[in-house]
């Protein structure tokens, strides 16, 4: 078993008088997909939130590849390498599908004000990478065709994946995905899912938080459940989809006793 | 094939070339010198819609105070090129300070950035009205520093302002006056025209190159969305400060060249209207998109003139009388423009198309 690559140690995240993370500790290793489930309100974007930096957490800590994550930060830890996509898409509206995916190489780059006006033979070098790799990334996720269209003139399904090429675009060793099969159509869900085994072929590491149980059973190596802020349960899909206390927060107290 | 467009596009470079060159002479003999006069303040204009346009139309960031940038960049010009402090502190200055205009300029660019970083610190949390109503205060704050830093020590004189301010000079010739060339005589509005158009042509250089750049598009995520930039890794602190200090920049070197063509700033100079009027440039060509705001700001320069120009003749034909004098026509046809643009071209007169990037034509060029 390889060491983890994520280790989350005791979070916990108070929003005034809701508890919306408690004492949450979890380890991603490696390049396995990792799924996060729980009830509607159990703290799993507030726990991907500060995973990537857009919340500070009360307490606790999170090592990534052994360093401690500068938490609140969130240009730090897309530069330490954990890259996330929005549960209602974020892109850049006014700008290309292939503009989108250049702003996600942003922190990769290093052209300054005056390499950028005189353009000298490095930021020349640089842009045209940029692109290049830019259009690569929409090949790999199927809509290179689209690369000169306007972000918001995607289909849903199309913006979930320039979301994902930009995503991947920071270099990621963690790929974090919050809800990407939400509102999808079964088509577009299995097309999401063959995006997602390609990604785990090719290394990558992924946390997913997902709705769509079926989805988050067949796709994952391991899950966590998260209900009123606390993790419940963490193992693989078939132990979990059998633990009573995870069935009883999903169904209620009944269900898991009958 | 593909030499046709360039071809094109290098012709089309030159008729403008062209045409901006001959520009004062053809103003100057159809409509007088005054109009020459009128154009320099137009390519005043230019130069801070840019400049403001880096952080209104690129960043997203509503600034309702920039035309304190320009007031620094005009009285530092004018405490460094007049008698004024000389007068004021004879102690300190034996002699009047005569700076060469190469290094006032830029060090108006500098103290101006610094001052717009000095504004974006503080308000860096702060967006959309929030923020409008915090630079307008800032710009407020600096022209009523104009008007009462005459005591206890004078140092900008007040609302008097300060004059006897020289004029540029570049090569041992001051730019107001007249130069025999080649046996013409080229008057000093003239000469103004060149350097100012000289100038404007380096700060759309400038921006062009940034829009295009990693650093464009950072201003334009945070734009169109700030949480979605700060996870893609743009650390949006820098990317606005930059921005700020950058827009200032260009206002400082505008406000510059104004002291140096008037010969005198005073703070009436650099009110709020002013700010607007920018901020209206920016918006009515196209905000983000630089031929627009070039349009905005040429068009809205020339609008107040015009009427001044046209409008008593038009009413004295019309009515036999003068019934709303230029200056009151100018704000209400001012209000009206706004309302129009913003009913039926939200965008502004010359909005940005989407910029199409092919691979292709990259390599070609590169």
């Amino acid at each position: 078993m390889s060491a983890p690559l994520l280790e989350a140690r005791g979070i916990s995240k108070r929003f005034g008088g809701v508890q919306a993370l408690r004492d949450v500790s979890l380890s991603i290793r490696a390049g396995e997909v990792y799924g996060l489930i729980g009830p509607n309100g159990a703290g799993k974007t507030s726990f991907f939130n500060v995973l990537t930096g857009l919340y500070s957490a009360d307490q606790g800590e999170v090592r990534f590849d052994g360093q401690s994550l500068p938490l609140g930060v969130p240009h730090r830890i897309a530069g330490l390498g954990i890259a996330r996509t929005f549960q209602n898409i974020r892109l850049f509206g006014a700008m290309s599908a292939l503009e989108n995916v250049m702003v996600g190489r942003h922190i990769r780059l290093h052209t300054g004000v005056l390499g950028a006006i005189l353009r000298t033979p490095a930021a020349r070098r640089e842009e045209a990478d940029t692109e290049a790799r830019a259009h690569a990334l929409l090949r790999y996720v199927g809509i290179d065709r689209l690369a000169n269209q306007q972000a918001t003139h995607l289909s849903y399904g199309d913006q979930r994946r320039l979301e994902i090429a930009r995503a991947l675009a920071t270099e990621p060793r963690l790929l974090a995905l919050d809800e990407p099969a939400a509102g999808m159509n079964a088509t577009e869900t299995a097309g999401l899912r063959a995006l997602i085994e390609k990604l785990r072929g090719d290394g990558m590491t992924v946390l997913l938080i997902e709705h769509d149980v079926k989805l988050v059973m067949g796709l994952c190596d391991r899950v966590a459940v998260l209900d009123y802020g606390e993790k419940i349960a963490e193992d693989v899909p078939d132990v979990v989809r059998r633990d009573p206390r995870v069935i009883a927060a999903y169904l209620g107290r009944e269900a898991a006793d009958a | 094939m593909s030499a046709d467009p360039k071809l094109k596009a290098r012709l089309g470079i030159a008729l403008i070339g062209v045409a901006l060159a001959v520009l004062p002479f053809a103003v100057g003999a159809t409509f007088g010198n005054s109009w020459v006069r009128i154009v320099d303040f137009a390519l005043l204009y230019v130069m801070l819609a840019l400049g403001l346009n880096i952080v209104v139309g690129f960043a997203g960031l509503l600034d309702l105070g920039y035309i304190a940038f320009y007031a620094v960049g005009a009285y530092l010009y004018a405490l460094l090129s007049s008698p004024h402090l000389a007068t004021a502190f004879p102690a300190l200055f034996a002699v009047a300070p005569g700076w060469p205009v190469w290094a006032v300029l830029p060090l108006g660019a500098l103290v101006a950035g610094l001052f717009g970083v000095m504004l974006g610190a503080p308000t860096l949390k702060l967006r959309g009205d929030y923020l409008a109503i915090v630079t307008l205060g800032f710009g407020e704050i600096i022209r009523i520093f104009l008007n009462n830093l005459n005591a206890p020590a004078n140092i900008t004189n007040g609302p008097q302002g300060i004059n006897n301010i020289a004029a540029a000079q570049i090569g041992g010739h001051a730019l107001n006056r007249p130069l025999e060339l080649f046996g013409v005589m080229v008057p000093g509005v003239h000469l103004q025209y060149y350097f100012f158009l000289a100038l404007t042509l380096l700060v759309v250089f400038v921006c062009v190159r940034l829009q295009d750049s990693r650093l464009g598009r950072a201003w334009v995520a945070i734009r169109e969305d700030e949480v979605a930039a700060r996870a893609c890794g743009i650390n949006t602190r820098n990317v606005k400060l930059l921005a700020f200090g950058l827009g200032a920049t260009f206002g400082g070197v505008a406000g510059g060249l104004f002291a140096g063509f008037q010969g005198f700033v005073s703070p009436e100079s650099f009110g709020l209207l002013e700010s607007v009027m920018v901020l209206c440039m920016v918006v009515l060509g196209g905000m983000g998109h630089i031929p627009g705001v070039i349009l905005g700001a040429v068009l809205l320069a020339l609008l107040p003139e015009a009427l001044r120009w046209g409008a008593v003749p038009v009413q004295q034909s019309l009515f036999g009388k003068v019934l709303i004098d230029p200056e009151s026509l100018r704000l209400l046809l001012f209000g009206i423009a706004l309302v129009v643009v913003m009913r039926w071209r939200p965008a502004g007169l010359w909005p940005s198309a989407l910029r199409k990037r092919e691979l292709a034509a990259h390599g070609e060029a590169a």
